[in-house]
């Protein structure tokens, strides 16, 4: 199996956490990445995959939540602690659910802002050109504003962003939400790729049917806890992932569009 | 027709001087969402010690400890309590402001008394003529002065590192956290420049034809307020048109107060708000406040 080939690059130990003190969003979770690999974070809505990253990125905090018990080891030192910007400078960088981009900055502007967090100021520029590899639309519609690229495109600004800082684990929070299923077969080539030039990356996902695909392992998180967990082809051989996952694919796809409909009018509301 | 041009060309000084602390207001907005309320304390402040510190050290020290002195305390206020506060209620910070103002500003009042101080430009009450039309070399200094300033400050906005962290920041404060950029930082930052803009305001507006420094200056704050709101809040284009509206409508309203007399004595003093109204009226959002790009 992967853990034993591979070195840990992420260890999370028995982790719980609750938001406001009362609810328990996480509950004793374990989780490990393995250097250079993809694992998949499977789980239904609320059962707790966004605040795991949030615990990882050092953003809890900006959401009054707080880290109850357990550890999380990243490339062998604990997390605790760490601010967002330290994790970035230290790769770890998690590209947020929704995709976020700032919409009134323009493409090239958005790649800038990822590369801000940056250790090594002289590795901005062959990220932004590694960006621009991966995603040639990008470096077409590099001077307009972000708000004018459709959802697809948005999401490669939004991981292209995120790729800017060099991360070592990229951590990616439902990159397919409300997307047609031939942009989310992109996303997940576009995923192979980037694990294929060195980085790990943890992949939260609804879509299952994607995320198995591309992933090595897979955990499945249900209401705070792991309740499967495996190699990626067996995790989509189960019963249970089967039926819970796989069997409502095509719904579930459908389900998310207006669900990103809504987060949308909301973070305007907000800005 | 000379004395429109003469009109037209003191309101752009004034105006230019609204534009300063249109600006610093617009910034602290963008980067801390606090609205702010003691841009009128730090101009005053940022006057008095210049003032106070012409004297012993002369007037490009002073000029220069006056500057920075209003840009720390700016900070020291940001560092405190706005970043303490982060996530309290707009209104809560908003009228936190409003407290430090009032602390400064009646600490001043008592320091200065009855005075008026002097700030010693080098100008003083010097004149030129530009075109024919005559206006203060104080006045023709603050267009230049605060032209640099702001144009120094657009192109930062535009293209430094800082810039496109504020912009980002402002935009989305989560999102910009989980790029690496450091929101206290941001913040600080507009602070430490609100307070240059206000200190560089206070320089100009204390100058001719202004006699000097008096507890009153801090009400020039009061006019680029209105000049914030109708350019849009969240536009720092927006601070530096409706900064230039609001001083020519003042120097226009307080030209020809003769042929508007029917409008009532003083009508000048309430200018700015009339003119916030108007506009708002038409564009509730200002003129360039945010409109999003969203595509539908
Ligand atoms: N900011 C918050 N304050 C309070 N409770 C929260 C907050 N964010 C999430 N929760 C709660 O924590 C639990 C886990 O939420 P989380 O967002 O981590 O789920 P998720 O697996 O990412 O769901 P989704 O697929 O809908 O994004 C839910 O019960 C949710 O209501
Ligand atoms: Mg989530």
């Amino acid at each position: 199996m992967m853990d034993e080939t591979h070195a840990p690059i992420l260890e999370v130990r028995d982790l719980a956490v609750t938001y406001g003190g009362v609810v328990q969003a996480l509950r004793g979770v374990d989780i490990t990445v393995g250097e250079g690999s993809v694992v998949a974070l499977l789980g239904s809505n609320g059962a707790g995959k966004t605040t795991l990253l949030r615990t990882l990125s050092g953003t809890l905090k900006l959401h009054k939540g707080r880290v109850e018990s357990g550890e999380v080891r990243y490339r062998g030192s604990s997390l605790k602690g760490r601010d967002p910007a330290r994790c970035v400078a230290d790769g770890l960088v998690q590209v947020p659910e929704g995709r976020r981009i700032f919409s009134r900055l323009t493409v090239e502007e958005n790649l800038k802002a990822g590369g801000l967090g940056a250790k090594d100021k002289s590795t901005r520029a062959p990220a932004q050109e590694r960006v621009y590899d991966l995603f040639p639309v990008l470096a077409d519609r590099r001077t307009q504003r972000a708000g004018l690229l459709s959802g697809g495109e948005q999401q490669m600004l939004a991981i292209g962003r995120g790729l800017m800082a060099g991360p070592k684990l990229l951590l990616l929070d439902e990159p397919s939400l409300g997307l047609a299923p031939r942009i989310i077969g992109q996303i997940g080539e576009v995923i192979r790729e980037i694990n294929r030039q060195g980085t790990s990356v943890l992949l939260v996902e609804q879509n299952a049917t994607m995320a198995l695909g591309v992933a090595d392992t897979a955990f499945v998180l249900d209401v705070g806890k792991v309740s499967l967990q495996g190699p990626a082809v067996e995790l989509a051989q189960s019963d249970a992932v089967q039926r819970l996952y796989l069997g409502h694919g095509a719904e579930e796809t459908e389900a998310a569009a207006p669900r990103a409909g809504t987060r949308k009018t909301l973070a305007r509301w907000k800005a | 027709m000379n004395q429109f041009l003469s009109l037209l060309l003191n309101g752009l000084s004034l105006g230019a001087i609204y534009a300063l602390i249109a600006l610093g207001f617009v910034i602290i907005f963008k980067a801390s969402e606090v609205v702010t309320f003691m841009q009128g304390s730090l101009l005053l402040l940022g006057a008095y010690l210049i003032a106070r510190l012409s004297e012993p050290i002369g007037f490009w020290a002073a000029a220069a400890v006056g500057i920075v002195g209003t840009a720390a305390a700016a900070v020291l206020v940001e560092r405190l309590l706005i970043s303490r506060l982060r996530g309290a209620p707009v209104i809560s910070l908003a009228i936190l402001t409003i407290g430090v103002d009032l602390i400064i500003l009646t600490e001043i009042t008592r320091r200065i008394g009855s005075d008026i101080l002097n700030v010693g430009h080098p100008w003083g009450g010097d004149a030129v003529s530009i075109g024919g039309v005559g206006i203060t070399t104080n006045r023709a200094l603050a267009i230049v002065v605060a032209g640099i300033l702001i144009g120094a400050f657009f192109i930062a906005f535009k293209f430094s590192s800082w810039g496109i962290a504020m912009r980002a920041a402002a935009e989305d404060g989560e999102a910009a956290a989980l790029m690496g950029i450091r929101l206290g930082w941001v913040s600080m930052v507009a602070w430490l420049v609100a307070g240059v803009l206000a200190a560089v305001a206070g320089l100009f507006a204390t100058g001719s034809p202004t006699p000097g420094v008096t507890p009153a200056i801090w009400a020039v704050a009061l006019a680029a307020l209105p000049a914030a709101i109708l350019g849009g809040l969240d536009s720092t284009g927006g601070a530096l048109v409706g900064g230039l509206i609001i001083g020519v409508a003042t120097a226009m309203a307080a030209g020809y107060q003769d042929q508007i007399a029917f409008l009532g004595r003083g009508f000048g003093e309430v200018v700015p708000y009339v003119v916030m109204v108007a506009v708002l009226l038409v564009r509730p959002s200002g003129l360039f406040g945010t409109r999003d790009v969203t595509r539908v």
